[in-house]
Parts: structure tokens; C-alpha cells; sequence
């Protein structure tokens, strides 16, 4: 070791303008330390390129005084930093068993034959169309996405869709690829991969407060206590003032 | 049981009917932030005390108590002291938390700042899974809402108590659900787990004292604070108080959140669930995520507690109850497990980052209708070399399904096989 100094990166990092700076400096005020912003600093520049680039990488580096290395090692760990560039919209479709046992695994093989071209069927991560541009999709298959009641459930930028058949699923993604943007069954009205990665960097200003409404919970959700009401069954009652133990002798 | 017999007991789940439950205005309606000022008026020891005396164990699987953990943190040390919610809810069934933040994120948000006040704790992170954007854009707001209301930031309520709280995306790496490796991911670093001791109470996030707690259990805490212990303790069972949320998911009619006492049955709950999907017999089941091992029809009386689970040889876990039916090949179903746990290893110690991919490569050859009887030796082997010797339980949990489907379902495994005996005749003098 000659140097601790942070190296001097060389890659072009002007697509981050002054505006993605700003955004960065907020996210590491969020913090006691600094380099807790690094993974919502990485949604960030993902929000920007639609993908975490060598530039990406450097600019994180630069921000937060780390070397590239430091960053890359982190980018490259987690599954939603994508190493190349993303459609306009990502469609993540759950094949953990149980969605599979209810139809995820067929809903993907339908998708990946639909989205494919030349008889190959579009391969994991994997986008059809040019990254980037309207009607874009890149699709892959996800881990259990924690909504197993609803399942089959696909994501498309992270919204849920509920519920779902190799038919709907198809559907809409056809929608998608015609520039459509079905409404998901909780969440807030369709936009696209990049602005998804912006509102998980922390940034909500400028968005529809309406994003925040829709369905609160779907049906499933709210079995168990629309039961409860239809039965009359509630917790035990409690008391009017409920007294706090006394305080424990110091030893 | 509780005290009136009702099987179905919503506390954490009793707001989530009611129109626009997600606002500050719907959840101060229904009592919301009415426990804050009560706590905030008792010294943090009673808060503790309290907890300690409800019996409250951690909802995110192990079932730790919880006043215990908080009652770890050194006091008077002179160092901040940090409390993390561990959000990131990706444990294969597991759907509770996601739903109750998307619904009522201001329940987690009062016991957030009830907590920190117990602990002495003055920022407050909620680690949420990237995946989930609507939960994510709900807390954020109900965050914002709280900020202007005065619970959190300087001085909340004028009480001199201060609290910063930040809501904190990953980005998709099931091992973060593990404690220590989500504090590494929050300290900006990729998420493996540390070696324990030192455990978070004393050098957590920041190397400073730490709590983690599941959504769950700190949404419980407001609760609790304003009904107390033994109200508390009128749901459940002795070593497992209160209320759960228990997730059916899988082929049952009405899949969906069952708040229920601890204790409930798989009996009791299919039958809120209008029993198996279509009347096609149960065969396995999880109780609480594909990391505990499975049971079968044999076990639908099991009450469903850290005690009776652990009884019946396996483990309450997060309550995710994933139900299959017989048309379902419990071999496939392991694989695909396993196939998870493979991508979702980190990396860090041998044992599961080698084990579970051999144990994929075997299942798939098995799965295909390639394998022999030697492989499920071979199998089990490679879990005995696992279980117990990995970093972290995300190894342990691996091993779970394996075991358990070779326990009650061996018979399936050798099936598998028979097939490519049968595919493969022997071929004249091969064997000479």
C-alpha cells in the first residue's frame, strides 16, 4: 500500500449533473455516516442510466470517497443493481415454489416465449427491444416477492400485479410493448423503471400525491379481519389505563 | 385461547378496513399515537419492564424476547444508540409485514419512536426490501406525516426527546433479512453476516448498541403500552403471548392474513380459509417459511407457537403458512428451494456457498428423472455438513426442506428414481 487516498477516477462521469449531485449530497445528509447512502445512492444512478454503469460506479465512488472497487463490490452483490442497461420497464416474475406451484413458472416460460425473438426465447435479465426506448421490457424471474396470498404475482418496476394467468400476464405485456400502462393491483399508477429507481433512492417530490392512494389491500389481505367483523370476533377488550410496572431497583 | 374464545383476534390487522387506513388522520381516529404520550411520560426502564413482562418474542422467526433484547443495551456508555427494523421480509411464504406497512404504516412508525425512547436511541432506521415500491412510497409519506406532526424530529411532544427516522431501500439480497448482514448492507457495504459475539446490543450498527427488531413485533409495542401485559397475555399461550398474523398462501380456497391468538391450528385456520382449494387433500405444508421444516396432514393439530412448533420438529418461523396439495411432487417443490437458497447465498462461508449448490445440482438430476438412491445419502450428507457448521442460519435454513421431505416423503425421492432405472435397462455384459 503506497496511497490510502481514494483513486483519481478517469471514466466520463457528466451524464450526473449538478441536479443527481444534489440528490446525492441529500441522500448522505439522510445518515450519521456517510457510506450508508451507498445503496440508496446506487437506485439513484440507476434511476439516471436505467442500469449502474462504470460511471455510475465512479460517481458513487467519488461522492462518498470510496475507491471504485469499494463500490463495484457492492453494486455487483445485490440482485436490483443491473449490470446492463433495462427496458422501460422491468417485468420480474416470481418462480419461488409456491408461485410456481400455482402458475409462475408458466407464466415466465409464456413471457420469455413472447418477448423472444428468432424462436429463442428471451433469456434471464435478458430485454427485448432497445434498452431504453418506449415499449422496452427486460424480463426476468425474481425470488419469493412476499406476496405468496396473491400469488401467482408478477412486479412490473416493482408495482404489484396480483394474481395472475399465462393469459394476463401475456396481456400485459402486450400493453406495455404498445405503450400502454395497466394499473397495478396495489400501487401507484404505472411510470417506468427509471422512475421507479428514483422514488427507492428516497425521492418522492414532484410525484402525483394520488401515487400514494389506490388500493390499500386486496382482497386477500383482508380476509382474516373481514371475518373477524362478519363474526363479531374481536381481541379481548382493554382496560381504560392500563398501569406501567414500576420502575426496576438499580442493582 | 383467549378469553372469549374468538379465533380470530385482529389488533395489528383491525385498521386495515378501514378507508385510507394509511393516513396520520385514519390511524389518530382509531386510537393511533395515543400510547406515544403515555410512554413518553414513563421512564424508558418501565418501557422495558413492560415488554419484558408482556412476554413479547420477536415476530421475524426466532422468537426472541423482546423486552430482553432491548434490556441488553448498555446504558449511560456514552455511545448513540441505534434502533434498525428489519423490513426486509423474503423469507420463501413470508407476506405479513409487506401487507401491514402498505396498510398501516403509522402503527410501526408509533412503536419505531416508543422503542428508540426505551432504548435511548435518537435515529431510527426501517430497512425495507427494494422490491416493494407502494410499501416503500406509504411508509416514506406516513414518515413525512409524523415528521409534521411532531412525533418525530426535536423536542416530540415537547417531552425533550429526539428521534430521526429514515426509511431505507435494499436492493434485493435475501441474506439482508439475516441481522447482521442487513447492518453491514445499511452501513453501505455488501450484506454478509458478521460473526457473533460481538452481537448487535453491544456493536451494531456503527459498531454502536443496537437493537433489530421485525415490523411486526415493534408495531405490537403501541399496543401493548396502552392495554399492557396482561392484557397481552389474555391472547396466546403462556411462552407465546398475543396476537399473530398467520399468511395462508398456496391451495387453500381464501388464501389471505388471519390475525389469530398463539396457539391457533392449521385446522382452525383452513377452516377461516374454507379449507383445501377444489377439496384436493392437503400433502405439505410450511409453518412459517420454507426455512422451517415441513409438516404434513399428520400435523394439523399442532398449535402453532414457538413451543409447539419446536415440539413437533420444526419451528414457528414468520407464521407464513404455505400450503400444498397432492398434486404437487414434494421433490420438485424441494428443488426449487433449494434453487433459492443457491442464489440467495452470500458467499462468505464454504458450506453453504458450496453445499447448496451441489444440493441444487443433485435435486435437478433427480428432479429429471436421472438420479439413484445413493444421491439421497448423499443428499442428506451434504445438509449434515451444513446444518450447524455455516456462518449464518440462511445455511441451516437450507438444509430444512431437504431433511424434512426425506423424513415424511422418501418414498417420493425413490420414485424418481425407479423412473430412470426403468429408463435405463441394463445393457447386455455392461456390468462384466
Amino acid at each position: 500500500m503506497t496511497t490510502t487516498q481514494p483513486e483519481q477516477s478517469t471514466v466520463d462521469i457528466s451524464i450526473f449533473g449538478d441536479d443527481i449531485v444534489e440528490k446525492a449530497q441529500q441522500i448522505i445528509a439522510r445518515y450519521p455516516v456517510a457510506r450508508s447512502a451507498l445503496l440508496p445512492m446506487l437506485h439513484l444512478v440507476q434511476s439516471v442510466e436505467g442500469h449502474v454503469s462504470q460511471a455510475g460506479i465512479a460517481f458513487c465512488a467519488a461522492q462518498l470517497d470510496l475507491t471504485t472497487a469499494e463500490v463495484s463490490a457492492v453494486a455487483t452483490f445485490y440482485t436490483m443493481y443491473k449490470r446492463r442497461p433495462c427496458g422501460e420497464h422491468l417485468v420480474s416474475v416470481c418462480t419461488n415454489t409456491l408461485c410456481a406451484a400455482l402458475g409462475g413458472d408458466a407464466i415466465y416460460a409464456k413471457l420469455r416465449e413472447q418477448l423472444g425473438s428468432d424462436g429463442k426465447p428471451l433469456g434471464h435479465e435478458e430485454t427485448a427491444g432497445a434498452p431504453g426506448t418506449p415499449g422496452s421490457i427486460t424480463l426476468e424471474h425474481a425470488e419469493c416477492l412476499a406476496a405468496c396470498d396473491l400469488g401467482p404475482v408478477l412486479q412490473v418496476n416493482y408495482e404489484f400485479y396480483d394474481n395472475q394467468t399465462p393469459e394476463s400476464a401475456s396481456e400485459l405485456v402486450e400493453k406495455l410493448r404498445n405503450g400502454e400502462k395497466p394499473a397495478p393491483t396495489r400501487g401507484a399508477p404505472l411510470t417506468d423503471f427509471k422512475q421507479a429507481e428514483l422514488q427507492l433512492a428516497g425521492f418522492f417530490e414532484g410525484r402525483d400525491p394520488a401515487d400514494n392512494a389506490g388500493p390499500s389491500a386486496s382482497i386477500e389481505t383482508v380476509r382474516g379481519a373481514k371475518l373477524a367483523q362478519e363474526r363479531g370476533w374481536t381481541a379481548p377488550s382493554m382496560p381504560d389505563d392500563a398501569p406501567l410496572p414500576a420502575l426496576p431497583e438499580k442493582k | 385461547m383467549t378469553e372469549n374464545n374468538h379465533v380470530l383476534t385482529p389488533v395489528l390487522t383491525k385498521r386495515w378496513l378501514s378507508p385510507n387506513s394509511w393516513t396520520r388522520h385514519t390511524y389518530e381516529q382509531l386510537e393511533g399515537y395515543s400510547a406515544l404520550p403515555k410512554a413518553l411520560k414513563a421512564h424508558p426502564d418501565q418501557l422495558i419492564e413492560l415488554v419484558k413482562a408482556s412476554g413479547l418474542r420477536g415476530r421475524g422467526g426466532a422468537g426472541f424476547p423482546t423486552g430482553l433484547k432491548w434490556s441488553f443495551i448498555p446504558q449511560n456508555d456514552g455511545k448513540p444508540h441505534y434502533l434498525v427494523i428489519n423490513a426486509d421480509e423474503g423469507e420463501p411464504g413470508t407476506c405479513k409485514d409487506i401487507p401491514l406497512m402498505m396498510a398501516d404504516p403509522h402503527s410501526l412508525i408509533e412503536g419505531c419512536i416508543i422503542t428508540s425512547y426505551a432504548i435511548r436511541a435518537n435515529f431510527c432506521a426501517i430497512y425495507v426490501r427494494g422490491e416493494v415500491l407502494h410499501c416503500i412510497r406509504r411508509l416514506n409519506a406516513a414518515v413525512q406525516e409524523a415528521y409534521a406532526a411532531g412525533y418525530l424530529g426535536k423536542n416530540i411532544l415537547g417531552t425533550g426527546f429526539d428521534l430521526d427516522l429514515v426509511i431505507h431501500a435494499g436492493a434485493g439480497a435475501y441474506i439482508c433479512g439475516e441481522e447482521t448482514a442487513l447492518l453491514d448492507s445499511l452501513e453501505g457495504r455488501r450484506g454478509q453476516p458478521r460473526l457473533k459475539p460481538p452481537f448487535p446490543a453491544t456493536a451494531g450498527l456503527y459498531a454502536s448498541p443496537t437493537v433489530v427488531n421485525n415490523v411486526e413485533t415493534i408495531a405490537s409495542v403501541p399496543y401493548i403500552v396502552n392495554g399492557g401485559s396482561d392484557w397481552f397475555r389474555a391472547m396466546g399461550r403462556e411462552k407465546s403471548p398475543g396476537p399473530k398474523i398467520f399468511s395462508l398462501s398456496g391451495h387453500v380456497e381464501k388464501p389471505g392474513q388471519y390475525e389469530a391468538p398463539m396457539g391457533v391450528t392449521l385446522r382452525e385456520l383452513l377452516d377461516m380459509a374454507g379449507g383445501m382449494k377444489d377439496g384436493i387433500p392437503l400433502k405439505f405444508w410450511t409453518p412459517g417459511g420454507s426455512s422451517t421444516p415441513m409438516f404434513t396432514a399428520e400435523h394439523l393439530d399442532v398449535p402453532l407457537d414457538f413451543e409447539g412448533c419446536a415440539q413437533a420438529g420444526s419451528m414457528l418461523g414468520t407464521t407464513a403458512l404455505q400450503i400444498f396439495n397432492e398434486t404437487v411432487s414434494v421433490p420438485w417443490a424441494v428443488m426449487k428451494w433449494t434453487e433459492f437458497y443457491k442464489h440467495e447465498s452470500c458467499g462468505k462461508c464454504t458450506p453453504c456457498r458450496e453445499g447448496t449448490f451441489w444440493l441444487t445440482q443433485i435435486l435437478q438430476r433427480m428432479v429429471r428423472g436421472e438420479g439413484s438412491p445413493s444421491d439421497i445419502e448423499t443428499l442428506l450428507d451434504i445438509c449434515d455438513n451444513i446444518l450447524g457448521r455455516s456462518f449464518c442460519a440462511l445455511g441451516d435454513g437450507a438444509t430444512s426442506p431437504i431433511t424434512s421431505a426425506i423424513k415424511y416423503f422418501k418414498h417420493e425421492f425413490l420414485e424418481l428414481c425407479q423412473q430412470n432405472a426403468a429408463a435405463q435397462p441394463e445393457l447386455a455384459g455392461a456390468s462384466s
